[in-house]
């Protein structure tokens, strides 16, 4: 426990320790959160699900934050729903029991250049056969009143403010947004900036009857991450992403270096033709092209990430750092405290697992945590190329998707930069823990 | 105290003592390979070698650094398979011991190395070096365990035992190393405790020290013990008999006193020209010592082994004939053409 | 003889090493005095500061050397203010050379031993490769070497033989004075033998000073013409061989004496009790206290070095 201890006070020596440990408790926290608040079944079925899940969000959409950058502010994305509170909705029953009126509203500052996407507003409505009746208006911040439409409301119904016919007759033009959102004194034309105020007013016509509206405006900018072509908020695969992406790794990096070492062990120290055996298969299995197995499994067999993790532990096992372990073994073979175990009759597994691993547990941390980031660059490569999980949100299938619809051509860096500087800041991390961690196990590269 | 022992008192403890270990004309060869598959001879480490302990009798193997002292001590510690010969523990045949026989014979046998640091294992507490033995040696019971290693630990003076038990093998001194190793040896309470150089990597402060200690536990419990070194400074103190070993040959045994008094064999005499005691005079005066290194075991010269580097050499006789063991006194053997 | 003929003077050397947990006083204020053409042996426990002392005479300093200071007369002249430059031209190898600790193991595995003894030859004296091999040539006779057994690798050559190249490759530039850590105490009592008969041929032969460095009182008595004691980072005897060995003055030495096996005469070996104090905390008052059988209350503060006969001790007890 206090080797322990004073590995620790050791690993915070070293700024790139801390460093490193920061980065993995941040990615950790992440994934611990992304785990905890989107259930795997939730988490694929948002990434499979199409228009009718991500209806809210606009196409193509960099992430809010984007307009730090800019002097002129791009419009921001956001959804207002009266069903959660966050637009206003009160209820007035009338002298008639049957009847009542529904007034909501919503105001909002709009200080941005340029007009959104869209405006949308969902009406959902609840009644046996009368239908409710809204009548939608819109209050401009110089106190115009401009009536956007009046009508019955099915169960529900979308309405869009740049597609009504009768607004665009009313407003005698097609460009809708423009003329909301233009300031008619202006002589540019300019938008007018300010309180905008959307004011519903509904009519119920039965004793039950409810209206619920939800009004959504598609701006240019979206949410922390911005959105894809499918309106998918990015968000959901960067967060959860870093789960799988530390996962793929960590147990690839695992697996690997446990099974290296183990049968570099048992090799050594059985020598003859055990050790022959290992040492020629590792020689064929150095000369196989890794990815391009890994490429036919994915094409021929199955993508599951599980799948792809067990092939990819399977071929590293015999990589060329059984080569090096097995040089390592050799020589702790011959050291007298395995001499003196073998004197009292300790059995061969013995040896290998309480004598000779245990050797090479110094060694085999920082190599650990330094191989890890080199599995999750794979996985991603794998997504990039198109042999990522179908079902999982990944780091790499938002490249892939952002390669897919030539996001780079378009200028849409945000979509390819976002899960590449988390890969980066993943890799960076684990090579800068991993860097501490041979200082302090390798008494060589150590200072006094 | 062992420490000189009266040949009297051996001579009536020989007659009733009974033999715990026999060696019957052992020989341990090592295939060398050429190329890594090719036959290219054979390393004669040991190559005939005949010698009994007795029941708590120590005994010392003297030679040079190669000349088979180690192959033979492992041989006998069963490291190794014999090439030829016979070693017999407790009336029981080595060779036809089956692996339960080999576990209980482990068990009889302690085992000191040369070298304290490296015997211990870096990543292991004393506490768990010490308690290896009992694992293997199938002491099922942690209580009885913790109780051995006390009781073991108390024996050497690794005192107080809790201030130890906790500690890696690189926090102690070399001294204190290499009583864990006497501690591990002596915990499944041997019959036979053999020390390779026990003492040659230590300070010499500490030496002696650990020598005693040595032969106190020898006396204790009852231990016979081989005691394997190139330095016969250390030997009076330690043993009853001394073999001389050349060449993978012992060409000399009999009692301590009689050897260093009376060397009677050409090597012995440069042994013991060879050790030094603090004496300012040594450093006016050149010793006369054989000329030439230890032949090599592969090609070892025919004839008596020593004669290329011998001044007493008989031309015609001794580099060609082996020389078979004489027995000029009684209990002296020496394996030399000058006792013929 | 006036100071100023003496081959090496050092007063109040000084190395220590930081570590985290201190500075470690390897050497803590030493002086000797050594003549052409003699030995002193610098006995002392392991740990005590024997090999550092030997590195800051050579100023081979590790990376965590701290205070490093004193003065080392050459032959009169003070070498500790030469730059690192100078040093290395005019002192190391090419006045004083050294035998390192296990050097033996530490020849290169993979160049052949006639290269690596000519190797000090080229860097210091500037020879060429010709010149340096007849110069190898000459080192292997002088210690004993087949001249064959230059174009052989240092794993074809036994544990001997492998000493008597380390010792050729401190001989080859012809340096005044070798200073040997350790050189024989991993090698059998014959190859020690030859070793020291080596070194006295040496020493006879080309009037070469030594100063041998080890914890081996019986062989060090081989070459010794002075003794010097160390124990926990300060020489605490200096003596002739003579009466050295015949009766050492400081209760340490005396312990130390006590604790030789010898092969003739009945005495027990004694030993001491107990271990020398850490070089970083290092107690008050004598050092030796703890284990002194003589420690009397004046040994509470730190002995004075007294004066007698020529021999110098640093205890209470010769006041
Ligand atoms: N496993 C082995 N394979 C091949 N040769 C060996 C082996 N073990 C020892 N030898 C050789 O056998 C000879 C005797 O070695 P051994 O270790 O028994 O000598 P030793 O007397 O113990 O020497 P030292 O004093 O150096 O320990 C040496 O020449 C050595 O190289
Ligand atoms: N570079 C270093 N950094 C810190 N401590 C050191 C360093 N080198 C040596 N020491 C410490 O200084 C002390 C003296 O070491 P030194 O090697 O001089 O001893 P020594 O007398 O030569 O011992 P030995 O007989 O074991 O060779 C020891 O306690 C050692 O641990
Ligand atoms: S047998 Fe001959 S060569 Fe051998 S030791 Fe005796 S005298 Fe010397
Ligand atoms: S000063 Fe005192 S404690 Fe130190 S050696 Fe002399 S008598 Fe012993
Ligand atoms: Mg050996
Ligand atoms: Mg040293």
């Amino acid at each position: 426990m206090t080797a322990l201890k004073n590995s620790i006070r050791d690993l915070l020596r070293y700024p790139s320790a801390i460093l490193g440990s920061v980065i993995l408790l941040f990615l950790l926290a992440v994934s611990v959160y992304a785990l905890v608040t989107i259930p795997y079944s939730e988490a694929v079925r948002l990434w499979r699900g199409g228009e009718e899940v991500w209806y809210q969000n606009p196409k193509y959409a960099a992430p809010a934050w984007f307009n730090i950058f800019y002097s002129k502010k791009k419009p921001v994305s956001f959804s207002v729903r009266t069903t959660d509170g966050s637009m206003s909705k009160a209820t007035t029953p009338s002298s008639d029991p049957e009847i009542s009126t529904v007034d909501i509203t919503y105001s909002f500052d709009y200080a941005y250049e340029g007009v959104p996407q869209e405006l949308m507003i969902y009406f959902t409505s609840q009644f046996k056969d009368k239908f409710s009746f809204v009548s939608v208006s819109w209050i401009t911040p110089d106190g115009r009143t401009i009536r956007i439409a009046d009508m019955a409301v099915d169960h529900s119904l979308t309405f869009r403010f740049s597609q009504d016919q009768k607004l665009q007759k009313r407003l005698k033009t097609e460009d809708v947004m423009q003329a909301i959102f233009m300031d008619p004194e202006s002589s540019t034309q300019a938008d007018l900036k300010g309180q905008y105020q959307l004011v519903i007013n509904g009519t119920t016509f039965e004793k039950d009857a409810t209206i619920d509206a939800e009004f959504v405006l598609h701006g240019e900018l979206f949410g922390a991450a911005g959105t894809d072509k499918y309106r998918r908020d990015l968000l959901l695969p960067l967060l959860y992403g870093t789960p799988i992406a530390l996962a793929f790794g960590l147990l690839a990096a695992l697996g690997t270096s446990l099974l290296t070492m183990v049968i570099a062990a048992a090799g050594t120290w059985y020598g003859g033709w055990v050790d022959e055996l290992i040492q020629r298969i590792t020689e064929v299995n150095l000369v196989l092209p890794f990815l391009a197995i890994l490429i036919m499994v994915g094409t021929f067999y199955s993508r599951s990430i599980w799948l792809m993790l067990g092939v990819t532990i399977l071929l590293s096992i015999f990589s060329g750092s059984i080569k090096s372990y097995r040089s390592i073994f050799i020589q702790s073979k011959e050291s007298s405290y395995i001499e003196a175990a073998r004197a009292y009759g300790a059995s061969s597994s013995r040896i290998i697992f309480s004598y000779l691993i245990p050797r090479m547990i110094p060694l085999l941390i920082p190599a650990l945590v330094s191989a890890v980031p080199s599995f999750v660059f794979l996985e991603a490569s794998l997504a990039v190329l198109g042999l990522g999980d179908p079902v999982l949100p990944t780091w790499g299938k938002v490249i892939n998707d952002a390669f897919a619809d030539g996001a780079l051509y378009q200028g849409r860096y945000y979509w390819v930069l976002e899960p590449a500087i988390l890969l980066m800041i993943t890799g960076f991390g684990f090579a800068m823990l991993g860097f501490a961690l041979d200082r302090i196990f390798n008494p060589r590269l150590r200072d006094i | 105290m062992v420490a000189v022992p009266q040949a009297k008192d051996i001579e009536n403890k020989e007659n009733t003592r009974k033999t715990v270990l026999s060696i019957d004309d052992l020989h341990v060869w090592f295939e060398l390979k050429r190329f890594g598959f090719g036959h290219a001879g054979y390393v004669k480490a040991v190559d005939g070698v005949t010698f009994d302990i007795h029941e708590s009798e120590t005994i010392a193997v003297v030679g040079e650094s190669g000349c088979g002292k180690s192959s033979l001590m492992k041989t006998i510690l069963a490291l190794y398979k014999p090439t030829k010969g016979k070693i017999v523990f407790d009336n029981k045949d080595l060779s036809e011991l089956d692996n339960k026989g080999l576990h209980w014979y482990r068990s009889h046998v302690g085992y000191v190395q040369q070298d304290p640091y490296g015997a211990l294992a870096p990543f292991m507490t004393v506490q768990r070096i010490l308690e290896e033995p009992l694992i293997v040696g199938g002491i099922k019971d942690k209580e009885n365990r913790i109780q051995r290693i006390h009781k073991a630990m108390e024996e050497v003076k690794l005192t107080p035992v809790n201030d130890f038990l906790q500690k890696f093998p690189h926090m102690l001194s070399g001294g204190q190393q290499q009583r864990v190793v006497i501690a591990r040896a002596m915990i499944m309470e041997p019959k036979l405790l053999v020390a390779d150089e026990p003492v040659s990597m230590l300070d010499a402060s500490v030496r002696v020290e650990i020598l005693k200690l040595l032969s106190n536990l020898q006396e204790k419990h009852n231990l016979s013990v081989i005691y394997i070194t190139h330095d016969l400074s250390t030997v009076s103190y330690f043993s009853e008999r001394i073999f001389v070993m050349y060449a993978g040959n012992l060409v000399e045994k009999a009692k301590v006193r009689q050897v260093v008094d009376n060397p009677l064999h050409p090597y012995t005499m440069a042994l013991l020209t060879g050790t030094s005691e603090p004496d300012a005079k040594n450093a006016e005066t050149f010793k006369e010592l054989p000329p030439g290194e230890p032949p090599s075991l592969v090609n070892p010269p025919t004839g008596c082994r020593f004669h290329p580097r011998c001044s007493k050499v008989i031309k015609g006789l001794c580099d060609v004939k082996f020389p078979p063991e004489f027995e000029p006194e009684p209990g002296h053997l020496v394996a030399c053409w000058l006792y013929q | 003889m006036t100071q100023n003929n003496r081959l090496l003077r050092i007063e109040e050397l000084v190395l220590y090493f930081n570590t985290r947990q201190g500075p470690v006083q390897a050497v803590d204020g030493v002086d000797f005095v050594l003549d052409h053409n003699r030995a002193v042996v610098v006995l002392g426990e392991s740990g005590c500061g024997k090999s550092s002392l030997a590195k800051a005479i050579l100023r081979l300093l590790p990376r965590n050397a701290g205070t490093y200071s004193g003065h080392i007369y050459l032959e009169g002249r003070d070498i500790m203010p030469l730059t690192e430059e100078e040093f290395r031209q005019n002192i190391r190898w090419a006045s004083i050379s050294m035998v390192p600790q296990a050097a033996m193991n530490a020849l290169n595995p993979v160049i052949r031993v006639g290269d690596q003894v000519g190797e000090p030859a080229i860097v210091h004296l500037g020879v060429d490769k010709t010149e340096a091999i007849s110069l190898v040539k000459k080192m292997f006779r002088h210690v004993g070497v087949p001249e064959d057994f230059i174009s052989r690798y240092p794993f074809e050559l036994s544990g001997g033989m492998r000493q008597r190249v380390a010792i050729a490759m401190a001989l080859v530039t012809s340096p005044i004075l070798i200073i040997l850590d350790e050189p024989t105490s991993a090698l059998d009592v014959l190859t020690q033998a030859n070793i020291f008969n080596v070194l006295k041929r040496l020493k006879k032969e080309l009037g070469i000073s030594f100063i041998l460095i080890t914890h081996d009182i019986a062989t060090s008595s081989e070459l010794a013409d002075d003794v010097a004691v160390m124990y926990a980072g300060q020489i605490v005897e200096v003596s002739d061989a003579y009466r050295f060995f015949d009766k050492p003055l400081h209760p340490y030495s005396q312990k130390l004496m006590a604790s030789v096996p010898r092969l003739h005469g009945d005495t027990e070996p004694d030993f001491i009790t107990g271990q020398p104090p850490s070089l970083i905390n290092l107690p008050k008052g004598c050092r030796f206290a703890d284990r002194c059988p003589a420690r009397f209350e004046k040994c509470a503060e730190d002995p004075l070095v007294i004066e007698t006969d020529d021999r110098k001790v640093k205890c209470w007890l010769y006041s």
